[in-house]
């Protein structure tokens, strides 16, 4: 590993290129399923996706669909004229010898996505972002004479997003993936499922001490934010000593090795691939009308940065913003609690729902309770009351998210509704006072430490009911009286 | 005379019950029999023609109709899937290969009540304009049992003039309809590009395969076309097709203004031929027709366009014959490459061979602009000097061919003058254009095919005219 004195002499640069899984019932080309998470292998298969002789690609519109929403969450338009083309090579989990992908005229050009990495916001720049079908899967059992291929993925919708090579380090390739991910998300694009590989990255790293940019590496299909993180970081330190020891970096194609945290080398491009594109003769171009374009643009849900100015609004700092962002459901929830109550609600209730984030894939462990914007206005209201301590409310949220009962009923049932009858206060208030004189005492002579001493005793004796700031102003009232 | 009937009366007759569909399909199986030494057929679908002829019986004897084609016979160009039958395009690659679901256009006969009874011969994947490209045998010459019947769909043409069915299917890539037809004296009809479903057909150059069929009439043609044509959900390409439909021809030259294309009636153009069209032109102007002579300059480029054209897309679709899911697999090999190499060397013939590396040659980096992307150029400029010429003319016509069906074996040796037989009609195909061949008259006993062509989608224009023109050399 290099010294960090090493490290500093070289800049390292990163391009990404994105596989996004969009979210349509069928296959890009054909009528087979979509969803093969648990399907046999070879089940969600049609003619087309087995590459049959005869069988011609037909284009799911709803993929068009998705991939111009895609273009509107990248900060751009889609393009108006897009085709397909055929990119050839052989492969047994590639049936046609050739994948369906766009070239030359792919219907997303530009666009841009905003990261911030300790609270410096900078854009990436996109080159392009293309629709593709993709290839089946293949696997190698160990010690076989044979290799299986499963076609259920063949021919599932990708849309790749190619970033500029505009990353410096293994901290923004991170917030450019975890961005990628959250725009996608919000965009109803794909489902966004990291575990399931409905989002994988290739990362391409390259470091030079001159201005001339190095050779670069690519490593595949990297499924989660910290393997991102941690392949680029793996790869900037090995090509760093790699050039230091006197070596030279090969452009080759790289896999992330998770148990041995490091890159391993696949395939050397010792010559440059000859994929043989040519326009597919079987599908007529892309030709997107004005209205339609506009209907997709009009139907857009709120994007992340929407959501981070609603957060703003209300009053939630940056870190707590982006863990409820990275959360939809809870993020959509204090949206709509803002506008249907206040400032306060939204902020009380963001923070009850705020789960700890993990530093990584927070993407795979999205909630799926049922949260009830009446239920949970109703009990930031019994807080904003004074009938519930802060801490009994987190109680009483517990029992509302998983049973769904009225918090009202949750909290008089726990007997957690504050008593607030200050009749009834000051008789705690009077009996505390008189078991600690001392105490009584001290507050009386001006030491105002004691008073929280007594506030304790009040809420202990009251086993916790009573509102203790209830109990403070009682407490001061009757040792100045 | 032939032994059928015209196909609409061979439907009536059926409906009315006068004739029995399982007669026809026996009558069909038995010619078929009797004509083998043609080789025409690759395989005969007993089991099923005859289950579907008692069908299209029972429906009848139930006193409902059996529709536009009831049991009504034919062939189908052995790259048409035809459901649980074997479709192997004549090549090794595909042998054993049994059809899991059916083209659209045999699925719009089949709805009609027309019965497939057999899988003609063709050139391998389509790559020919003899049958002596097939990987099984060599169809002969109805005519001529020494001669060619043409391609690539010589098997289909040479069925129905052998009387085996009353029409057949073929396909038409760069000619491989018209020629066949030209050669063995049958009508055979190229329809504009998209205006019947390639749905389960084996492709070969899909930006200029088109389904056609092949008959004794232009009425026939007309009354297939009309079954088949039209929008498939299946086809991305496929296009509407024309509101009036293609039966009901109304036959008429007067007043039709034709272009001789000069380009066709030059050099080269064997002296026989020549003097058939001429003969024909003739007759032509005598009808009404207005004929006058028309230039396109590119013409003379269209062959090589099309052999940069056709060669990419035929190495792309044979991609997926790689021994790995269906068709033929070598045995024991080494590792996956060998598999692939091997597979691919053992079972496709030369003239699939020959495309593919042409094909792989023309789109690989470095050489794409020079050729594939000139060619797309050169292709365009082709279908506006075509745009240009239909702007003063209703129709184009000229032979098919510019010689009549060879000796087998004559071309074997030379690829390039084996291509030379497609000169007249490769061009059509890469404008996309609807064009027929008819028979009009013979040289040295053999047919001779006139050609006529249309804009694209004026189909119905193509069929009244091409009528009219049997018509008259009847």
């Amino acid at each position: 590993m290099p010294t960090t004195s090493v490290r500093d002499q070289y800049s390292v640069t990163i391009g990404i290129e994105c596989h996004v899984q969009l979210k349509t019932q069928t296959k890009l080309f054909s009528a087979a399923n979509n969803d093969a998470r648990e399907a046999a292998p070879n089940t969600l298969v049609s003619h087309i996706d087995i590459g049959l002789p005869g069988a011609l690609p037909v284009l799911n519109l709803h993929a068009v669909e998705l991939a111009c929403r895609a273009a509107f969450a990248l900060g751009t338009v889609p393009q108006k004229f897009s085709k397909f083309d055929r990119k050839h090579y052989f492969y047994p989990d590639l049936p046609m010898g050739y994948q369906i992908t766009q070239f030359d005229q792919p219907i997303i050009l530009g666009g841009s996505v905003i990261i911030d990495v300790d609270g410096t916001p900078k854009t990436i720049n996109l080159t392009r972002a293309h629709m593709e079908a993709d290839a089946g899967k293949s696997t190698h059992p160990a010690g076989k004479d044979y290799s299986l291929v499963d076609l259920n993925r063949a021919g599932t919708p990708l849309l790749e997003i190619v970033s500029e090579p505009e990353l410096h380090s293994a901290a923004e390739a991170k917030a450019y993936a975890k961005e990628l991910y959250l725009r996608m998300k919000y965009a109803a694009v794909s489902e966004a499922n990291l575990y399931y590989g409905n989002m994988r990255f290739d990362v391409n790293v390259s470091v030079s001490k001159t201005d001339i940019m190095g050779t670069r590496s690519e490593t595949k299909n990297l499924n989660s934010f910290r393997s991102v993180e941690k392949a680029t970081l793996y790869e900037v330190d090995r090509q760093i000593d790699l050039l230091e020891s006197g070596g030279t970096v090969v452009q080759e194609t790289r896999g992330w090795d998770d148990a041995k945290q490091k890159t391993l080398s696949q395939r050397t491009k010792e010559n440059a691939d000859d994929y043989r594109y040519m326009p597919d003769p079987d599908l007529p171009p892309v030709v997107l009308s004005d209205e339609f374009i506009a209907s997709i643009k009009r139907d857009m849900p709120d994007l992340p940065d929407d959501y981070r100015k609603v957060m703003a609004d209300i009053g939630i700092d940056a870190k707590t913003t982006s863990d409820i962002i990275a959360v939809p459901e809870t993020a959509m929830t204090v949206k709509r609690v803002y506008e249907a109550a206040d400032a306060s609600h939204a902020k009380r209730i963001a923070f009850w729902l705020l789960q700890p984030q993990s530093d990584d894939d927070e993407a795979d462990v999205v909630t799926d309770v049922a949260q009830n914007d009446e239920q949970l206005i109703t009990l930031s209201q019994m807080v904003a009351d004074n009938r519930l301590s802060s801490t009994a409310a987190k109680e009483v949220l517990a029992e509302v998210l998983k049973t769904g009962a009225d918090p009202e009923q949750v909290a008089r049932d726990k007997n957690l509704i504050q008593v607030s009858d200050e009749g009834a206060i000051i008789i705690i208030v009077d009996q505390v006072l008189s078991d600690n004189p001392k105490a009584a005492e001290d507050v009386r002579n001006g030491e105002m430490k004691a008073i929280g001493f007594l506030v304790g005793q009040v809420m202990k004796a009251s086993q916790g009911k009573a509102n203790p700031a209830l109990a403070t102003e009682l407490i001061k009232k009757q040792l100045n009286s | 005379m032939s032994q059928w009937l015209p196909i609409a009366d061979i439907a009536a007759r059926v409906n009315a019950g006068e004739l029995q569909a399982v007669d026809l399909v026996a009558k069909a199986l038995a010619t078929i029999g009797e004509k083998a030494e043609y080789q025409a057929i690759i395989t005969t679908l007993d089991t099923l023609a005859a289950a579907r002829a008692k069908e299209v019986d029972a429906t009848v004897a139930a006193g409902q109709p059996a529709g536009r084609l009831a049991g009504v016979p034919f062939i189908a160009k052995d790259n048409f899937l035809v459901f649980g039958s074997d479709t192997t395009a004549a090549s090794n690659i595909l042998k054993g290969f049994t059809a899991p679901y059916q083209s659209t256009a045999i699925n719009r006969l089949e709805a009609e009540g027309a019965i497939c009874v057999a899988k003609a011969n063709l050139d391998a994947f389509a790559h020919g304009s003899s049958t002596e490209n097939s990987d099984f045998f060599t169809t002969k010459n109805p005519h001529d049992i020494d001669r060619v019947p043409g391609g690539s769909s010589g098997g289909s043409a040479a069925a129905v003039m052998l009387d085996m069915a009353p029409f057949a299917l073929g396909t038409d890539t760069g000619g491989s309809v018209r020629l066949p037809a030209s050669f063995c004296g049958a009508v055979g009809y190229k329809p504009t590009y998209g205006l019947v479903s390639r749905s389960g057909v084996v492709a070969m150059a899909s930006s200029t395969d088109v389904v056609g069929p092949l008959t004794r009439t232009v009425d026939d043609a007309a009354l297939i076309l009309d079954v088949m044509s039209g929008v498939d959900v299946l086809d991305s390409t496929t296009i509407p097709r024309d509101s009036a439909g293609y039966v009901g021809l109304e036959g008429s030259l007067v007043g039709k203004k034709v272009g001789i294309i000069k380009e066709y009636m030059s050099e080269g153009l064997d002296p026989g031929v020549k003097a058939c069209i001429e003969a024909a032109i003739a007759r032509m102007k005598a009808a009404g027709a207005e004929v006058v002579e028309v230039s396109l300059p590119t013409l003379p480029a269209a062959l090589a366009v099309y052999y940069i054209i056709c060669p990419a897309e035929v190495s792309s679709n044979l991609a997926r014959y790689d021994g790995q899911k269906y068709g033929y697999s070598t045995a024991n090999p080494a590792d996956l490459e060998d598999s692939y190499s091997r597979t691919r060397d053992e079972a496709f013939g030369d003239e699939a061979k020959r495309r593919i590396m042409i094909g792989t040659y023309v789109l690989s980096s470095g050489y794409y602009d020079a050729y594939y992307k000139k060619a797309q150029t050169v292709r365009t400029k082709l279908i506006n000097e075509f745009n240009t010429v239909f702007e003063q003319v209703d129709l184009l016509i000229g032979p098919t061919a510019p010689e009549i069906a060879f000796k087998l074996g004559a071309n074997s040796d030379d690829p390039l003058k084996m291509y030379l037989t497609d000169i007249m009609t490769v061009a059509v195909n890469l404008a996309g254009l609807p064009a027929v061949s008819i028979p009009a008259g013979t040289s040295e006993g053999m047919p001779v095919g006139l050609q006529l062509i249309a804009p694209q989608r004026a189909d119905r224009r193509l069929l009244d005219a091409a009528q009219a023109v049997e018509g008259i050399l009847a």
